[in-house]
């Protein structure tokens, strides 16, 4: 253990740890952080899905887009890439949505999961290996979406750019349209109407937007990385995080062993296994999990942008068509279409190599 | 005979997976260019665990040359 592994260990530590008080200020259960959970609150926030129970602009968001954005800027790494394959990329994010809806969590909340007792997790886990490793292969035969280019610096701040207009929205709350409501809905059920105060959930989002940059934390790198080299530094802050939020849970009395009853999950094992298998396989080919998209999107790498809005249209798209589970389980729309998305996704893998 | 990676604006893990791959081919001295600070990191940390020796030099803003060898 170097200084850098205890870096990323000590973010990851803090990340759990935060996760779990997050959660203990008004979260909803085992969803301190969520990116796929709190990218679809705010898209049903801004009208673009109607599921009324999962709306509210979710400042961890914008937070963690705009914490990267500073640390990037502090460390000198804020630069303006893009155009590697950059429409691939945001339906990879649109699949990466949809996959991490059907199992109802992106990697991030599977280890939150994990570590408040939630044995259905481990099948999303199992099916994210598997997924990861389906990705690493394709690697290997040369699967490649091109060379990002240097751009303009405009491109470069757009996600930032986004990310300040939400936090806006989300602390004015404008209502343009008296009777039908709107632009911004906010729950008054459900898990969307479940939020810690809006300061707090906007300081933790740029304290771990911020870290995660300067760790370079991924949840789908850490198992790539030892499936290709046997590198085990990004796995060391996925270990971190695991016990970060079981230990806080444990004490905060969260920590519930099982199957059955738990927060914002469903049962139905073979879909838990393949929508994260969906996740793992579509995080490889984009280059990053949930998370790490949106910290690169702060940074200047517009193709993660894509990446980030393909998940919000993603979004919008899974449950409008309904294909997101509930705690009841999973839909016939959204087995159909995960598996759509395994074969699109390999497709895309294995069409998109090297001559 | 040197070896070159041009790995510039490639996506995670590329950079990793191509210095790897000149690596296996028995390369003893491999040039790699970057373009940011994740693959520079990765890059070193590969050629390290594998017994080389790494030197960095910054070509331009955010380029780097990373020059690994054979360590003795």
């Amino acid at each position: 253990m170097d200084r850098r592994d205890w870096f990323v260990v000590g973010t990851g530590l803090l990340i759990g740890v935060l996760a779990a008080v997050l959660v203990k200020l008004g979260n909803p259960g085992n969803m301190g952080f969520c990116i796929a959970c709190f990218i679809r609150d705010i898209a049903g926030s801004l009208g673009l899905h109607r599921a009324a129970i999962v709306q509210y602009i979710r400042p961890e968001i914008p937070g963690l887009v705009l914490g990267a954005f500073i640390a990037a800027l502090v460390g000198r790494e804020f630069r303006s890439k893009g155009g590697s394959g950059s429409i691939i990329r945001f339906f990879l994010g649109i699949f990466m949505m949809i996959g991490a809806l059907v199992f109802l969590g992106c990697p991030l909340r599977m280890l939150l999961r994990l570590g408040g007792g939630d044995l259905n997790a481990l099948l999303g886990l199992a099916g994210f290996i598997v997924g990861i490793i389906a990705g690493v292969e394709l690697l290997k035969r040369g699967y490649n979406l091109g060379r990002a280019q240097t751009g303009s610096i405009v491109g470069a701040l757009v996600m930032p750019f986004i990310a300040v207009v939400l936090v806006l929205l989300a602390i004015y709350k404008p209502v343009f349209n008296a009777e039908a409501g709107g632009p911004i809905f906010v729950s008054a059920e459900g898990p969307g109407s479940l939020y810690a105060p809006l300061a707090i959930s906007l300081a933790v989002g740029l304290i771990v937007g911020f870290l995660a940059q300067r760790a370079r934390l991924c949840l789908s790198g850490g198992i790539r990385d030892f499936a290709l080299t046997k590198d085990t530094y990004l796995l060391k802050g996925y270990g971190a995080i695991f016990i970060g939020v079981l230990i806080t849970n444990l004490i905060l009395g969260y920590f519930n062993l099982g199957f059955a009853d738990q927060p914002v999950a469903h049962t139905d094992g073979i879909w838990n296994f393949l929508g994260m298998t969906l996740v793992g396989l579509a995080a490889i080919l984009a280059g990053g999990c949930p998370l790490r998209q949106l910290v690169m999107s702060g940074q200047g790498d517009t193709d993660a942008g894509m990446t980030v809005l393909g998940m919000l249209v993603g979004a919008a798209l899974a449950h409008n068509f309904m294909l997101a589970s509930s705690p009841a389980g999973p839909t016939l729309y959204g087995k159909i279409v995960v598996i759509l998305g395994l074969i699109i996704c390999a497709g895309i893998g294995w069409y998109c190599r090297e001559a | 005979m040197k070896k070159l990676v041009d790995a510039r604006g490639l996506s995670c893990p590329l950079p990793v997976l191509k210095t790897k791959e000149a690596i296996e081919k028995g390369g003893e001295e491999i040039e790699v260019l970057v373009d940011n600070n994740t693959a520079l990191e990765n890059v070193t940390r590969l050629a390290q665990s594998r017994g080389f020796k790494v030197t960095t030099n910054k070509n331009t803003d955010g380029e780097w040359q990373i020059l690994i060898k054979r360590g003795e």
